[in-house]
């Protein structure tokens, strides 16, 4: 009887113990969050959106790194849909079981992981050095990188969950490969492609690392790609270390409006998924 | 209709069908190549560009360059010891406080939350995933750092009298919250949910009849998930614990402003620190000189070749769990 009492103390204390783990780690989000909404909230103002980001003590905003930020990832998502779409779509369709294709879906998922900052060196090594300035190409450049495998893995996935059928009707109607793919398995896998887009985007939108070296970063206004670019990363990076209270409470905002900006998009992303058909 | 068919077979098509010809066919599928073949190349791209800056560090300093902790860039003397251990120490740490978290979770969203409420849960704590590194590294800073500071560190001070001394060596430290061990922490916060959402996703390939046989035998959920469960999947779980490890090891931003960021060896838990990652972020763009350059992407080849391995294993686990 004691050795059955001792199993069930210790099955109580082990539920105990993992219901404890999932509290625990509830708690870390919410008091992130709540650090955010109650540091950030306040200084959310028209300013942030209309000003440039000012010198300690003046009023300013964060409109310079809002606007780089937007215009690399843009550039960025571009990049990574492109080539992602295409590449899985190859993993998929084409070669995916060759052992070429194994090894290119190894790599893509040892790259999902890969430090950030890696890849900025990477950047920094071939655009920024040999053209001799800091560019918000190279920071896009930088950015669609980091978003590449997500895109690559979000498809291939995709893709291998539309069912064969679908292929041999197309193909029954007498269509090539290549044209059942682009215009029957790319529109029913639609709604997964463009999860796998927000996915990306959710990814890079907050990454700081890849552009302290690539994109620099620009304290006022700049819509030339060709020129280093502020980016709200950055300027939060840059406030949050100062010394000053009126340009950390700027950062404060800059990091709310990019949690919510990339919880929200997870958050698309996920209800996207949650519509689509799968078979 | 015979006829018509054999027709079709030797003559050319009078009318070639949408999307029949030859050379798109071959474009398209080109295309598809070429991207796969892109991110091989980028990968090999990140490693030799690597290895080319990174070369006249290694050639100046050679081996002494993984043992040395100089860092030092007025005299051109860098050695990477410092980072290397402040990179490996808060990783292992990190893991070592977010397994149990990780596993706890999981194991609790699969046997024991009633379904309904079991998948809004894991979406939040994969939300946390989500959360920017900056986020992170500035809630770190400006929260949690002022509260470690206050209530561990200072109360830890003032007892250091009473305190073994081998503990009081490993808390020695300034009071200020940025330290070997708050960057850890947060490293557990942001590993936890990946960790979490791989583990319960191998919690649920295991085959219901697994589980259920091991409750007919009469043990009770802690035997099940103890010596049923987590060893079925035990392969993946290394991979689990792999993957976080990787993770930890590359994080750059979320590190960089809470460790401290001092060169050389840590002393203890609670001495300020580096690691790679944290080193470039903040020296690369204000590098001094050519040298200089040379040793932060050394040290950024070093940090690719960690994570790689690791993360090589870890893939290579994961996979081998799902057949």
């Amino acid at each position: 009887m004691d050795r059955a009492l001792r199993r069930k103390i210790t099955n109580s204390v082990f539920i105990g113990l993992c219901g404890a783990a999932t509290l625990v780690a509830l708690a870390f989000l919410v008091m992130i969050l709540w650090s955010l909404v109650a540091k950030g909230f306040g200084g959310l103002d028209a300013k942030i959106f209309t000003m440039t980001q000012p010198a300690p003590g003046s009023p300013g905003g964060l409109l310079n790194g809002i606007l780089g930020s937007i215009m690399m990832c843009v550039l960025g998502m571009v990049l990574a849909v492109i080539v992602g779409i295409l590449a899985g779509t190859w993993l998929a369709e084409y070669g995916g079981k060759t052992a070429y294709g194994q090894v290119v879906r190894f790599l893509n998922d040892v790259l999902l992981s890969a430090p950030s900052i890696l890849v900025g060196l990477f950047v920094y090594e071939i655009l920024v050095k040999p053209f001799h300035g800091f560019s918000g190409y190279a920071g896009g450049v930088a950015l669609g990188l980091l978003a590449v495998p997500i895109v690559t893995r979000t498809t291939e996935d995709m893709l291998t969950l539309q069912p064969n059928t679908l292929r041999e009707a197309g193909m029954a109607l007498g269509a090539g490969r290549g044209f059942v793919i682009r215009s029957i398995i790319w529109k029913a896998a639609g709604a997964g492609l463009f999860t796998g887009g927000l996915l990306g985007f959710a990814r890079i939108s907050g990454e700081t690392a890849p552009l302290l070296f690539t994109s620099l970063g620009n304290q006022f206004v700049n819509l030339k790609m060709s020129q280093p670019m502020g980016s709200l990363p950055t300027t939060i990076f840059q406030f949050a270390l100062s010394a000053y209270d009126d340009w950390q409470r700027l950062a404060w905002v800059g990091a709310l409006l990019i949690a919510v900006a990339v919880l929200a998009v997870n958050i698309v992303g996920r209800l996207v998924a949650r519509e689509t058909h799968r078979p | 209709m015979t006829a018509t068919m054999m027709d079709s077979d030797t003559a050319p098509p009078r009318e070639t069908a949408p999307g029949q010809s030859e050379l798109s066919e071959t474009i398209f599928r080109g295309l598809c190549f070429g991207a796969a073949t892109l991110l091989l190349a980028a990968l090999a791209g990140v490693v030799i560009s690597l290895a080319i800056g990174g070369w006249p560090a290694f050639k100046q300093f050679g081996f002494g360059f993984f043992t040395s902790s100089a860092w030092d860039p007025v005299q051109e003397n860098y050695g990477a010891a410092g980072p290397i251990v402040g990179t490996i120490v808060t990783s292992v740490l990190a893991l070592i406080i977010a397994l149990p978290l990780a596993t706890g979770v999981s194991v609790f969203l699969v046997e024991f939350c009633p379904r309904n409420i079991a998948k809004p849960i894991a979406v939040a704590v994969e939300l946390l995933a989500g959360i920017p590194s900056i986020v992170y590294g500035m809630w770190g800073l400006f929260v949690l750092a002022p509260w470690f500071a206050i209530h561990v560190q200072l109360p830890l001070m003032t007892d250091s009298a009473n305190l073994p001394s081998w503990l009081s060596a490993l808390v020695a430290g300034i009071p200020n919250g940025a330290n070997i061990f708050t960057a850890s922490l947060i490293l557990a916060i942001m590993i936890l949910p990946y960790m979490s959402a791989v583990f319960r996703e191998l919690l649920l390939t295991i085959p219901a009849q697994v589980r259920e046989a091991a409750y007919g035998l009469g043990s009770t959920n802690f035997e099940v998930v103890s010596k049923v469960m987590i060893p079925y999947v035990r392969r993946g779980a290394v991979g689990v614990v792999m993957l976080g490890l990787g993770r930890a090891l590359g994080e750059t931003m979320a590190v960089t402003f809470i460790i401290g960021n001092s060169h050389g060896f840590p002393h203890s838990l609670f001495d300020s620190g580096s690691t790679i990652a944290s080193t470039i972020a903040n020296e690369f763009a204000e590098a001094t000189s050519d040298m200089h350059t040379a040793a932060l992407i050394a040290l950024g080849l070093v940090l690719f070749i960690l994570t790689f391995a690791v993360l090589a294993v870890a893939r290579l686990l994961l996979a081998s769990e799902k057949h």
